[in-house]
């Protein structure tokens, strides 16, 4: 049974308690157990059960033939499971790292992306790609992207970034269920970072549908993932010491944007910050911007702030946490905005 | 037999080995194989190998020790696979480029990269990738088969400039065999013939996938004739053999005979003994039983053994040499310990001439550590 409820809410189905790494495979293992066209496939996600354990069990429960090791190739991996989607059935295909992503790239900006367009809608491709993304957990070089920005860029691609255990099942869910490829982003940061009570079985948390972690009145800041937690301990501390009343929304699903959810808080707040690990050019914080600019004009009182990663590659892990926005660049930014 | 085999036997011109047995030339006991040649090397270069091979191993032992301690993050460990990363370096000219992954720390050092140096990127400092002047290394490669096109391309590129006593030799592993990139790299060596040695330390796992499921040819050597280049197995725990073959193809990428092409892939048959990083616990999907066949055929105990038959190697020289590797090693971690990553360095190196937006970038971090202390920095994210 389905049920589109939001934490806390009693749907009458157990709870457990569960990170966010955790929530992701009893997502998987709650869509195979019910369907049998759901095939996980990727570089270690068999045996292993995931290098991050996303996959743990999944293995044992269902075999081989629907927990796939692949030999070592993501062009492979995506351009097998676009067939597989074509065939009838709901490939996750598993990217290790997002970093690892760009060799798989031409299929689905290429394939994925538009086969639903080309094909006048005769041919669509359910199917979701997962990958741990963004830094913080001083990983090797090429472990630590962001890039997300290639993937909303790109028409026909679904992007979703769950900042919660409770909503990584659930938009997991969604997405696998979802008519069209998307892009499952898992901050890797918080895999392990908390638990939260998490219904076994089955439940959606829709697509497209921002949430608002913090209601406020003086500043509306935007992010998802792996900064909704500092964005939200700056809230906090800007409350505590300067008054300020920050209303701060968790986007979730990257593209297609909630617009509404983002215009309409703004439009309460008149002041807007927002907070991502990638680079601030051409970063999801431009679009942003842009469709309030487009939308709320005049209700803008400030500056849009971008509180990003900087215009550099990703540096080795020993300098990450003065490149990814700490609590404290988020407070300073959104202070900024608010004194405007 | 195949329609296929039957015309490779048919074919007398044919320069791609069929013969799937590694060329050997010690015994694991250290004794020479029948009918093998001893490569033409001094005592001392036969010492000094051994040498490198048995620091190789400490170094190992020391960096996963490190890991352990937070002193490092994550290590790709190499035992096992040492002594061929020692003697692929050993047939290198100095002139020659290395390009290797993650795991070639040996192969790095022997061909000039400093201990330290290695050390530093594990630590976070980017410095550790800037090699001296004179040193042919590229920084290791991390995203799997993208160096085998760039390194035929350097080739190539010797080539077209006249260089061609510049040879460049590559690493990887055989995960990477599956990659486009592989296919693409070796296509284009075969077709523009470049001098250079494609070397496949073919570990037999993929992290946790094994040889078998990563293809299903019966060996990986046997993908070189699809792009008409020559190949040749080798047992990848006897460095006197891979040393042997590896010369032996780098000879060939700069003065091929008449009717040769210029590149090779070795296939250089070995095994990870350890952990695929610090990050991986291979027990969850492998025996351990296989690993002790393995180390049967130790490299550096077979190395060890050789030496002392030919009484170049005995307890007091093997002592001295622990002695000399350890201080060696312990001047290393100091050096690599008493720097430290100046965040500001993020935003140098990354064009020639900084742009006025990054140079803005810069100066607001700065103003943030200024009035906040770095302290701010430092608390954990999550």
């Amino acid at each position: 049974m389905s049920s589109t409820a939001e934490p806390g809410t009693d749907t009458g189905a157990p709870i457990e308690k569960l990170n966010l790494v955790e929530a992701v495979c009893d997502g998987l293992y709650t869509e195979m157990s019910q369907h049998d066209d759901v095939v996980v496939l990727g570089e270690d996600v068999g045996k292993n059960g995931g290098v991050f354990r996303a996959t743990a069990g999944l293995y044992e429960e269902f075999g081989e033939e629907r927990v796939i090791d692949t030999p070592l190739a993501e062009a492979g991996i995506v351009g097998s499971a676009i067939g597989l989607a074509l065939s009838g059935m709901r490939p996750v295909a598993e990217m290790q790292f997002m970093g690892f992503i760009y060799p798989a790239f031409d299929q689905l900006v290429s394939h994925a992306a538009r086969l639903r367009s080309r094909s006048h809608g005769q041919y669509t491709v359910p199917m979701v790609v997962r990958a741990p993304y963004g830094g913080g957990i001083h990983a090797p070089e090429h472990h630590s992207e962001s890039k997300e920005a290639f993937f909303v860029h790109e028409p026909g691609l679904k992007v979703v970034c769950p900042s919660t255990p409770y909503d990584a099942k659930g938009l997991l869910i969604a997405a696998l269920r979802d008519p069209d490829p998307v892009i499952f982003l898992e901050p890797k940061l918080i895999y392990r970072a908390f638990k939260q009570e998490v219904p076994k079985g089955s439940y959606e948390v829709p697509l497209s549908e921002a949430s608002v972690r913090r209601e406020g009145s003086d500043i509306s800041v935007y992010t998802w993932g792996a900064m909704t937690r500092p964005t939200l301990i700056a809230a906090d501390n800007l409350a505590d010491e300067y008054g300020v009343d920050v209303e701060v929304v968790d986007l979730r699903t990257l593209s297609p944007l909630d617009i509404e959810t983002i215009v309409e808080s703004f439009k309460k707040t008149g002041r807007a910050a927002v907070v991502h690990e990638a680079p601030k050019t051409a970063g999801l914080g431009a679009e942003i911007s842009s469709t309030i600019q487009e939308e709320a004009l005049l209700h803008q009182e400030a500056p849009i702030k971008r509180i990003t990663g900087f215009d550099t590659p990703m540096p080795l892990h020993g300098v990450e946490d003065y490149y990814l926005p700490q609590a404290v660049r988020i407070q300073d930014g959104i202070l900024e905005t608010v004194e405007f | 037999m195949s329609a296929q085999k039957e015309l490779n036997q048919q074919e007398p011109t044919s320069r791609v080995t069929t013969d799937t047995q590694p060329v050997q030339v010690l015994e694991a006991d250290g004794s020479v194989c029948p009918n093998a040649t001893v490569p033409d090397l001094s005592d001392e270069e036969l010492l000094s190998m051994y040498e490198d091979t048995k620091l190789a191993r400490r170094f190992d032992q020391r960096a996963i020790s490190l890991q352990r301690q937070g002193r490092i993050a994550t290590y790709a460990p190499m035992t096992g696979q040492e002594g061929a990363q020692v003697a692929t370096s050993y047939a290198l000219e100095q002139r020659d480029w290395l390009f290797p992954t993650y795991r070639e720390h040996a192969a790095k050092y022997v061909h000039g990269v400093s201990l330290a140096a290695l050390l530093k990127p594990l630590r976070g400092i980017r410095e550790g990738y800037a090699v001296p002047d004179g040193v042919n290394v590229m920084p290791e490669y991390i995203p799997i088969a993208t160096q085998i096109p760039q390194a035929m391309g350097m080739a190539w590129g010797n080539k077209l400039q006249g260089k061609v006593d510049h040879a460049v030799l590559c690493h990887f592993g055989d995960g990477a065999t599956s990659e486009g990139d592989f296919h693409e790299g070796l296509n284009f060596a075969g077709v523009f013939d470049v001098p250079a040695v494609f070397v496949c330390n073919n570990n037999q796992w993929a992290i946790s996938v094994p040889r078998e499921r990563q293809t299903a040819s019966e060996t990986i050597a046997q993908k070189a004739q699809a792009y008409g280049i020559e190949s040749v197995r080798v047992d990848g725990l006897d460095p006197l053999a891979v040393y042997q073959v590896t010369k032996a193809a780098l000879s060939k990428a700069k003065n091929p005979a008449a009717g040769e092409r210029r590149p090779t892939l070795i296939e250089a048959v070995q095994y990870r003994y350890g952990a695929h990083t610090t990050a991986d616990d291979p027990s969850v999907y492998r025996d351990d039983d296989e690993a002790e066949e393995w180390k049967d055929k130790d490299p550096l105990d077979r190395l060890q053994k050789y030496l002392y038959k030919e009484g170049i190697l005995d307890e007091e020289i093997d002592a001295e040499l622990d002695e000399r590797i350890e201080t060696t090693i312990k001047n290393a971690i100091t050096e690599a310990e008493s720097v430290s990553e100046d965040p500001e360095l993020m935003f140098e190196h990354v064009y020639e001439e900084m742009p006025d937006r990054l140079r803005e970038q810069r100066d607001e971090l700065a103003a943030l550590r200024e009035k906040y202390g770095d302290e701010a920095f430092e608390e954990v994210l999550e």
